[in-house]
């Protein structure tokens, strides 16, 4: 609400500054013109600032002061506008209005029931809890909003003509803000000055959007002066952008110099609120969106209200009662008309008004109505709303309190923060969740790697990983085991590494002012640098370390063996690894601040002068190979050119390498490396060693630094990176900078990318390119072009192929690198190419993907690698888990298709067996066709199943016959971002969602917070299911919100999930206990304790009702009003209470045992509608019992009314109570004393009341007859027998129940019974019982392994096989054809490289883009697309 | 809730927090149930019979005066308007044992009808000097009287006081002997002692207390006269006390008098008696009916059949349903269990 106040404001802001600027225009002369233009051109859309300093005072007054500064405010209320904001709000609530109108109805005598305090009593309560509750909420919210408004900047003060502290909150749009490293981004600024040389800034935007990578932005053009200071007082440019929005994707405007030149810039350079500026020391800029209208804010859009889905069932029943209660008041109304009417003359009981004269029947009848409404109230189950609340309170302790969901590490609970939903965890049908850091670490590890052919497992990497995993809280203990076997030298002791890598951690705590909160050291570890020690440890493989050493020391004595191609493909590998990627050097105790010229290292000159000569004579051998390739030319060696000797031992001191846990790795073997060469005075490294500082890499994604700390592992180290050069540090220890001439940044397209570089010795042009396998292996080298080199060539690939194969099935991103020497003058060619094309206006894009096209090819494969994004631990348990209990998971990410792709399958999310669909289009009609086609596909398998379902008769499981329940063909759908964006702009949602129904897994790749959220909202609003939300990064916010339930996880990437979140959890393995086992209960809980409210208030209220049959409908209670207000507020509150938070019908066991428990809470079997009506029945009936069997006792006796009541009301508490006793699943110690404790506080009260209160409660007559009843024997015998009567149907049903057992829920309470080993024993049967029924339900038996249907782009044409899906998982040769027929695909082997290979190792067959040309035309028109069968 | 101090710790590990009370389990089943259905139907049994014999005990007449109709003994006094009076002839079979009850009964009175029921000033009947001079608004309109002069007592129920009154006669031989009619005691001992009191007496006049005062719109005589005898008099006159108290259901009896003086108290003999009715109280205007009842009390009060036949019927319920169960049991648990 505050939000869309905000808005309003904001509006109407910006009509004020629009009118403003055109007043501007007027009188400042300097303005005018471009006022008016810019009224010709961007008609009142625009967004202009005038800078604030000193030059445009009046305008800046007049316009830019205008916009809402930087201070947020997220509060509801303020101090003033509490009381009557809240009451107004409160009075929102539909059950305090009817509490309202009860209190005025009692203020007419005419219809006066009770005492006026009585009926004023409840609402004041629940007001004053309410305000309570909401003003301390809202206190939070403020302190929040404080801490924020009240965080340091630097801002220009025109006056002082300097950077001056200040808040964030007194930050306006205009002002100059300087920040530097590490700090957070006040507002939307515009980036004019930074400190490095290239104007680049980089930031993270982890607070945003979740990715950890650093973004660069660039200074706006014409402000790249890095010799000259930025002097804001100079700036004397006007800026004109776009009107605030939230598409973080979407900036443009210009600036207007005086001279009335304009400059362009766009999103490239703005640093975005919330964001940390990174690896930059200071940037400045101008602020163009400050507060509320920063991007940040306005992506933040405020939390949802959020009623669980049973409360909302609960008030359309409430709605039902409200029916009820006015039927009952009709028939009093007119019950009464009748009634009075029907003396002939006025009663001497008829007490007629003040003037001595009778109200009419039918005004009498009107009154009544009314009369009766505040009678009856408490049909309207107002006590219910307030016990919700306790239960939930009660339920969301024991939640946050259950120790398996206790993190020890981080030392965290669950945290509950939304205290009305518990109860939806229970029924939860879709799960949404994010992947980086939900279902994975967010960890990538380098695990293996195959270099020409040889695969190197890395058996000891494994080891330390696992070892990792075992003792994770222990880092350093898992780190010092593994040394013993990694090298024989350790110059360096463990303590020195480790303080060094401590020092590491210490700096790298800051403060994160944006939003108050202080990040964790841990979470700083793992979630930016990627410098956790199990990613940047890599323990080489001893075979292939002596290889890499071996070939070094070739080079380095300088041995007459013949130089090995094959060495020199590994020294290739690794170069390409360091130098292939966009990998930014910063040294660890400064984080972040970026190495930009190469530190450097002295080596000795004798080795350099060696170096140098052996590339010389190398250098004519290879060229004439460079056609052949096969020998990677680049080899390996040492730079003469850059290694300009370094001025100092500062920066030998500077350099070293490792300290830290890398270090040990990479120093120890480095050492062994050295030592083993007597020639090299080895004095200089391990001097530098000592003064170990260490190096972190900060990359775009997380398994280019693995890759980077693989290639250091095995001593090629990665010492810097500009945009120009690349400088590596070789084993021998000699620094080489490679000129870097262009890079080819990875896109999705491609799924490569590439780095051309210029050799420093050799002088070649060299390509390095690394990417998914698919889009490499089509591109290597045409054997045939050279025949003696054919035979290698393929056996090299297709063994690599095959370990591709073996690396997929570990579920590792695989990843293969490339090489290409390039000659000067292709180079040259190429060149020009891509100027043309970067200069190119029009279709710019499509130019410089060709270009890029045209580099790669003809590659010399070098290697491929392994890597493993580890899995959080219990995640593929807990999806498995989670699936069989009915719940469908999507996963939403931001991540790579590939990579998606390859955790599903790793976490279980997809099976082998899984047909799973992909979809990557870019044109509307492609994807509505596709969507059709795909739904046409699904369903004749679904049609397929049914029918022979019916065949076979196959026992289905009782009750609901679940969707996804029988197995056969089981789908998965991958679709990314761009696809989805169509999907949601051309109407094609519901076909999606029809699609997606039938899928057993959807993953959407690349998709942005926006689009996540609106997934979650699409499948929420239009399939009407429960849906949740897992996520941890501020990217998962829209969506977490979005869902009906929202889950952070904590600890991983910061709190902006967690304070989105409903729930935060520690890890997604919690998810588990926290659905299978407190969702289950909290939902079974609180939905029993609703019926039985619904059910406790009509019974009870009834009673009143069937008096007023015998009473004239004159709205008489034969119960003491005080003991009937006490009989909802406390004789009958406690035991339902403990009953919602502590009733367990299944213990936690047998419930994780059994997902498929789960599924009665899915289907709301606990508060159905029949549950309801049934409840009703049944309160009407005992309600029926209760009052006549008393009515049958007395009737015709002299007994006074409230004589009358007294036994009513004691019935009525044991038959309420018992009726409890029937449904309570488990009695504890507490059920007891509370069961108990009602009766005899009932007792108690009664017993003193009439003891006490001889003329106190006017109406009501109550003195003495408690005692009088007790002593009276008729009074225990009505007591006994009605609550028997009154319960026995419902006993009898449960026994019924508990005889014939039918529902899954009382054989598992039957199972708890058991002891421990027997349950087990059940449980394993039932599994496998289910497991049997699905297995003999057809389709399973019949179908094929599972196959990959690939929906391309036309960009993708050529690269149809996009690699998504690990070759293992695709089918068979054979069925392939089956399906290609329903695909209507010719299976057209083409002609392509592969052909030779052998088929056993690698049939990549089915090549996507040829086939997709052949056919397109047999597809819509002008639309190509592919499908392509994977087939391996 | 722990967000802004992390350390929370790791919970309590006790069965409460983590939900592993030790815990009964019930599970309904026919097996589990039988045995008792069976105790509970033969208990109910037992005590159907014990309350079915005590109430076939009572013995109880009911005599109709309403005289709504033509020829009955009253017929002529239901729309006099002075004293009226009346005999109703009745003879008893059997002896009734002592102590003998004496009620009157009305039908198709409301009396807890709520505006009537309410209209009374509690805190006046307590003896309350100002609220006997200002009675609560509860009372209105019988709360101020000619003059504005406060009606004591005030209210509706006090102005609508049952005034019949009964004599009896036993007829033996053609001599009437009045039997003898207790009026002690007959109404709650609490309300006598406690609840109802009378406002202090000034110069030892009760008339004086009530001073300032009228009576209620109907009454003939003001509430000081209510009776002779001092300790029965003012607001404590225990057929006042009785009227007040307010019945449950429309069709109601009120004890009016106990048999217990002299030879009375024992039983009252089989024979003629002969009732002589003071009829006062009109019926007519809401078609009720004025009855006089005779009834010996048990312990479990007057006649009623119906607790005794409920007990009865639900005991062999319960039976007939343990039987039920039984055939249940012995045919379907088996397999049931084989099936688990």
């Amino acid at each position: 609400m505050s939000l869309s106040v905000d808005w309003i404001r904001h509006r109407f802001g910006k009509l004020a500054s629009r009118e403003a600027s055109e007043t501007n225009s007027e009188t400042t002369p300097l303005l005018r013109s471009t006022a008016q233009k810019r009224k010709r051109i961007y008609p009142h859309n625009k967004h202009i600032v005038f800078p604030n300093n000193g030059l445009f005072i009046q305008d800046f007054k007049k316009v830019t002061s205008n916009y809402p500064g930087n201070k947020i405010r997220t509060t509801k209320y303020t101090l003033l506008s509490f009381l009557p904001k809240n009451l107004l709000e409160q009075f929102y609530r539909l059950a305090n209005l009817y509490f309202l109108f009860l209190v005025i109805l009692n203020w007419f005598p005419q219809m006066e029931v009770f005492h006026r305090e009585i009926t004023m009593l409840p609402l004041v309560i629940v007001l004053t809890v309410i305000a309570v509750k909401d003003g301390l909420e809202d206190c939070r919210r403020y302190n929040f909003d404080r801490k924020v408004n009240n965080a340091r900047t630097r801002a220009f003060d025109w006056k002082h003509k300097d950077y001056v502290e200040r808040c964030w909150k007194d930050v306006r749009v205009g002002d100059f803000v300087k920040v530097v490293c590490n700090e957070i981004i006040p507002a939307d600024i515009l980036l004019l000055h930074t400190s490095d040389v290239n104007g680049v800034c980089h930031i993270e935007t982890a607070n945003l959007d979740g990715e950890t990578n650093l973004k660069q932005r660039r200074v706006v053009r014409g402000f790249l002066s890095p010799d000259s200071p930025f002097v804001p007082e100079h700036f004397n440019s006007t800026i004109v952008c776009e009107k605030p929005n939230n598409d973080l994707n979407r900036f443009k405007g210009y600036m207007e110099k005086p001279d009335k030149k304009k400059i362009g810039f766009d999103r490239k350079s703005l640093l975005l609120r919330g964001c940390t500026v990174r690896n930059t020391e200071e940037a400045a800029g101008i602020v163009v969106y400050a507060g509320h209208e920063s991007k940040a804010m306005l992506n933040n859009s405020g939390p949802r209200y959020k009623r669980s889905k049973l409360e909302r069932r609960m008030n359309i029943d409430v709605f039902f009662c409200v029916g009820l209660l006015i039927i009952m008041c009709l028939i009093g109304a007119l019950g009464h008309m009748i009634w009075l009417g029907s003396f002939p003359d006025w009663p001497p009981f008829e007490v007629p008004d003040e003037n001595g004269k009778f109200t009419s029947p039918a005004l009498a009848g009107f009154y009544m109505f009314f009369t009766m409404i505040i009678l009856l109230q408490v049909l309207i189950p107002i006590s219910l709303y307030v016990s919700i609340e306790l239960v939930k309170v009660g339920q969301v302790f024991f939640l946050s309190s259950d120790i398996d969901l206790y993190d020890e590490e981080m030392d965290k609970l669950l945290q509950c923060r939304a205290l009305n939903i518990t109860e939806d965890l229970g029924q939860i049908q879709y799960i949404f969740s994010d992947k980086t850091g939900t279902l994975t670490e967010n960890k990538m590890v380098f695990r293996r790697c195959t270099i020409g052919g040889t695969e190197f497992s890395h058996q000891e990497n494994a080891l330390r990983l696992a070892a990792h995993g075992d003792v994770d809280s222990d880092e350093e203990e898992a780190v010092g085991p593994q040394r013993g076997h990694r090298s024989r030298l350790q110059f360096n002791s463990k303590n020195k590494s480790t303080r060094a890598f401590r020092r590491c951690h210490s700096a790298k705590a800051y403060y994160y002012g944006g939003y108050g909160r202080k990040k964790s050291e841990a979470r700083r570890d793992s979630e930016v640098a990627f410098s956790s020690p199990l990613e940047t440890d890599v323990t080489p493989d001893k075979k292939l370390m002596k290889i890499v050493r071996e070939a070094a020391n070739q080079m380095e004595t300088w041995c007459e063996v013949r130089y090995s191609s094959d060495s020199a493909s590994y020294m290739d590998f690794f170069l390409a690894l360091a130098i292939c990627n966009t990998v930014v050097v910063s040294t660890a105790t400064e984080p972040r601040h970026r190495v930009t010229g190469p530190s450097l290292l002295k080596p000795s000159i004798k080795t350099l002068e060696k170096l140098h000569s052996f590339l010389q004579k190398l250098k004519p051998a290879r060229i004439s190979q460079v056609l052949s390739s096969i020998q990677s030319n680049s080899d390996q060696t040492g730079g003469t050119n850059q290694i300009s000797p370094s001025p100092s031992g500062t920066s030998v001191s500077e350099e070293n390498v490792a300290g830290g846990s890398s270090s040990s790795v990479s120093g120890g073997s480095k050492d062994s490396g050295v030592s083993s060469k007597a020639s090299m005075d080895s004095g200089v490294y391990v001097e530098g060693v000592k003064v170990g500082d260490e190096i972190c890499y900060e990359a775009e994604s997380p398994d280019e630094a693995a890759l980077v700390h693989a290639a250091k592992a095995y001593n090629f180290t990665l010492m810097s990176r500009t945009p120009d050069h690349v400088t590596v540090r070789l084993p021998q220890g000699v620094l080489l900078t490679f000129e870097v001439l262009h890079t080819l940044s990875f896109d999705s397209t491609r799924k490569r990318m590439s780095v051309l570089v210029r050799h420093p010795i050799t002088r070649e042009i060299i390509v390095y390119t690394k990417g998914a396998d698919s889009a490499i292996m089509d591109l290597l080298e045409n054997p045939s072009l050279e025949n003696g080199k054919e035979n290698k060539i393929n056996k090299n690939a297709s063994k690599t192929l095959k370990h591709l194969n073996w690396y997929a099935k570990d579920g590792l991103r695989t990843l293969c690198i490339a090489k290409k020497v390039l000659s000067e003058k292709s180079y040259e060619q190429w060149s020009n190419m891509r100027l043309e094309a970067e200069a190119a206006i029009e279709n710019r894009d499509e130019l410089l993907m060709e270009t890029a096209l045209n580099l790669e090819t003809n590659l010399t494969l070098l290697g491929a690698t392994g890597i493993e994004d580890r899995l959080q631990e219990g995640v593929p348990d807990t999806i498995e888990a989670l699936r069989e209990a009915g719940i469908q998971i999507w996963v939403l990410t931001g991540d790579k298709q590939e990579t998606a792709v390859n955790i599903a399958y790793s976490c279980k999310l997809l099976d082998q067996r899984d047909t799973v669909f992909t979809i990557n289009t870019d044109s509307k009609e492609t994807c509505e066709s596709i969507l059709d086609y795909t739904i046409e596909e699904v369903k004749r398998y679904a049609a397929v199943k049914n029918t022979r379902t019916k065949l076979f008769k196959v026992p289905v499981d009782v009750g609901t016959v679940y969707p996804l329940e029988g197995a056969g063909p089981t789908f998965g759908l991958v679709i990314d971002g761009n696809t989805l964006s169509l999907v949601f702009e051309g109407n094609l949602k519901m076909k999606f969602l029809e699609l997606a129904k039938h899928c057993r897994a959807v993953l959407c790749c690349r998709s942005t917070p926006l689009q996540k959220s609106t997934v979650v909202k699409l499948v929420r609003d239009k399939l009407k299911v429960m849906t949740l939300s897992i996520g941890d990064g501020a990217n998962d916010v829209n969506m977490i919100q979005a869902a009906d339930v929202g889950i952070g996880i904590s600890g991983q990437e910061g709190m902006q999930a967690v304070m989105a979140s409903d729930f935060a959890i520690s890890h997604f393995k919690h998810l588990k206990k926290l659905l299978l086992v407190h969702g289950h209960w909290c939902y079974t809980r609180l939905s029993n304790m609703i019926i039985y409210f619904f059910y406790k208030n009509v019974a009870y209220v009834n009673l009143l009702f069937w008096y007023q049959f015998f009473c004239g409908f004159s709205g008489a209670s034969m119960i003491d009003y005080w003991l009937m207000i006490f009989f909802n507020l406390f004789f009958t509150s406690l035991p339902p209470i403990i009953f919602g938070i502590m009733d367990k019908d299944i213990s936690a066991e047998t419930l994780l045992g059994l997902p498929e428990l789960y599924k009665s809470g899915q289907n709301s079997e606990g508060y159905k509608w029949s549950t309801f009506w049934i409840a009703m029945l049944d309160a009407f009936y005992q309600s029926l019992i209760c009052f006549f069997v008393p009515y049958l006792t007395y009737q015709g006796s002299d007994i006074d009314i409230f004589s009358f009541g007294t036994p009513i009301n004691t019935l009525a508490l044991f038959t309420i109570l018992l009726h409890l006793a029937i449904e309570i699943k488990t009695w504890t110690v507490v059920h007891w004393v509370t069961m108990i404790g009602s009766v005899i506080f009932y007792f108690i009260v009664a017993i003193v009341f009439s003891a006490t209160c001889i003329s106190c409660n006017h109406p009501s007559n109550p003195y003495w007859i408690m005692e009088r009843e007790m002593a009276d024997p008729v009074f225990y015998l009505v007591c006994i027998i009605t609550p028997v009567l009154a319960l026995l149907p419902r006993y009898l049903i449960r026994i019924i129940q508990g005889t014939f057992v039918l529902c899954p829920l009382l054989k598992a309470r039957q199972l708890d019974k058991l002891d421990k080993e027997q349950r087990d024993e059940e449980i394993s049967e039932w599994r496998k019982r289910t497991r049997s029924r699905e297995a003999t339900s057809p389709g399973n038996s019949g179908h094929p392994l599972g196959r990959t249907l690939t929906f391309g782009a036309p960009l993708n044409v050529d690269l149809g096989n996009d690699g998504t899906t690990p070759p293992g998982r695709s089918m068979l040769n054979g069925t392939e054809i089956e399906h290609s027929d329903t695909l209507h695909i010719q299976i057209a082997v083409t002609e392509n490289i592969y052909t030779s290979i052998p088929v056993s190792s690698a049939d990549r067959t089915g090549d996507g883009g040829k086939k997709a040309e052949d056919n397109s035309d047999a597809f819509s028109a002008g639309h190509q697309r592919s499908f392509s069968i994977m087939t391996i | 809730m722990g967000k802004e101090n992390p350390k929370v710790g790791k919970p309590d590990n006790t069965a409460f927090t983590q939900q592993r009370l030790p815990a009964w389990q019930p599970i309904l089943s026919a097996g589990i149930v039988l045995p008792l259905f069976v105790v509970i139907g033969l208990t109910f049994i037992g005590i159907g019979i014990g309350l079915f014999i005590t109430s076939r005990n009572v013995q109880e007449i009911e005599l109709d005066y309403t005289g709504d109709q033509e020829g009955a003994p009253c017929a002529g006094c239901t729309n006099a308007t002075t004293n009226c009076k009346c005999t109703l002839p009745f003879k008893i079979e059997n002896k009734f044992e002592g102590p003998v009850f004496m009620y009157y009964g009305l039908t198709n009175y409301y009396q807890n009808y709520r505006k009537y029921g309410i209209s009374r000033d509690d805190d006046q009947l307590y003896g309350n000097i100002d609220s006997l001079k200002s009675p609560a608004n509860f009372c209105s309109p019988y709360q101020m009287g000619a003059k504005q002069m406060p009606i004591a007592p005030c209210g509706a129920i006090a102005n609508s006081l049952f005034n019949d009154t009964f004599r009896l006669f036993y007829k033996v031989n053609k001599v009437y002997t009045e039997v003898l009619l207790d009026d002690n005691g007959i109404s709650w001992w609490t309300d006598y002692n406690v609840k109802f009191r009378n406002p202090p007496e000034i110069n030892g006049s009760l008339k004086n207390a009530f001073e300032g005062t009228v009576k209620p719109l109907n009454w003939p005589k003001p509430v000081y006269e209510l009776s002779t005898n001092p300790n029965n008099n003012g607001f404590i006159n225990q057929d006042f006390l009785v009227w007040m108290r307010i019945a449950a259901l429309p069709n109601f009896r009120k004890l009016y008098r106990r048999i217990s003086e002299g030879n009375w108290s024992r039983s009252l003999p089989a024979g003629n008696y002969s009732l002589e009715i003071t009829y006062n109280y009109p019926v007519l205007s809401f078609q009720g009916k004025k009855k006089v009842v005779f009834s010996t009390v048990t312990w479990m009060g007057g006649k009623n059949n119906f607790l005794g036949i409920a007990y009865l019927v639900f005991g062999s319920l319960c039976i007939v349903m343990a039987l039920i169960m039984l055939i249940v049991y012995a045919k379907y648990q088996v397999q049931i269990d084989r099936d688990m």
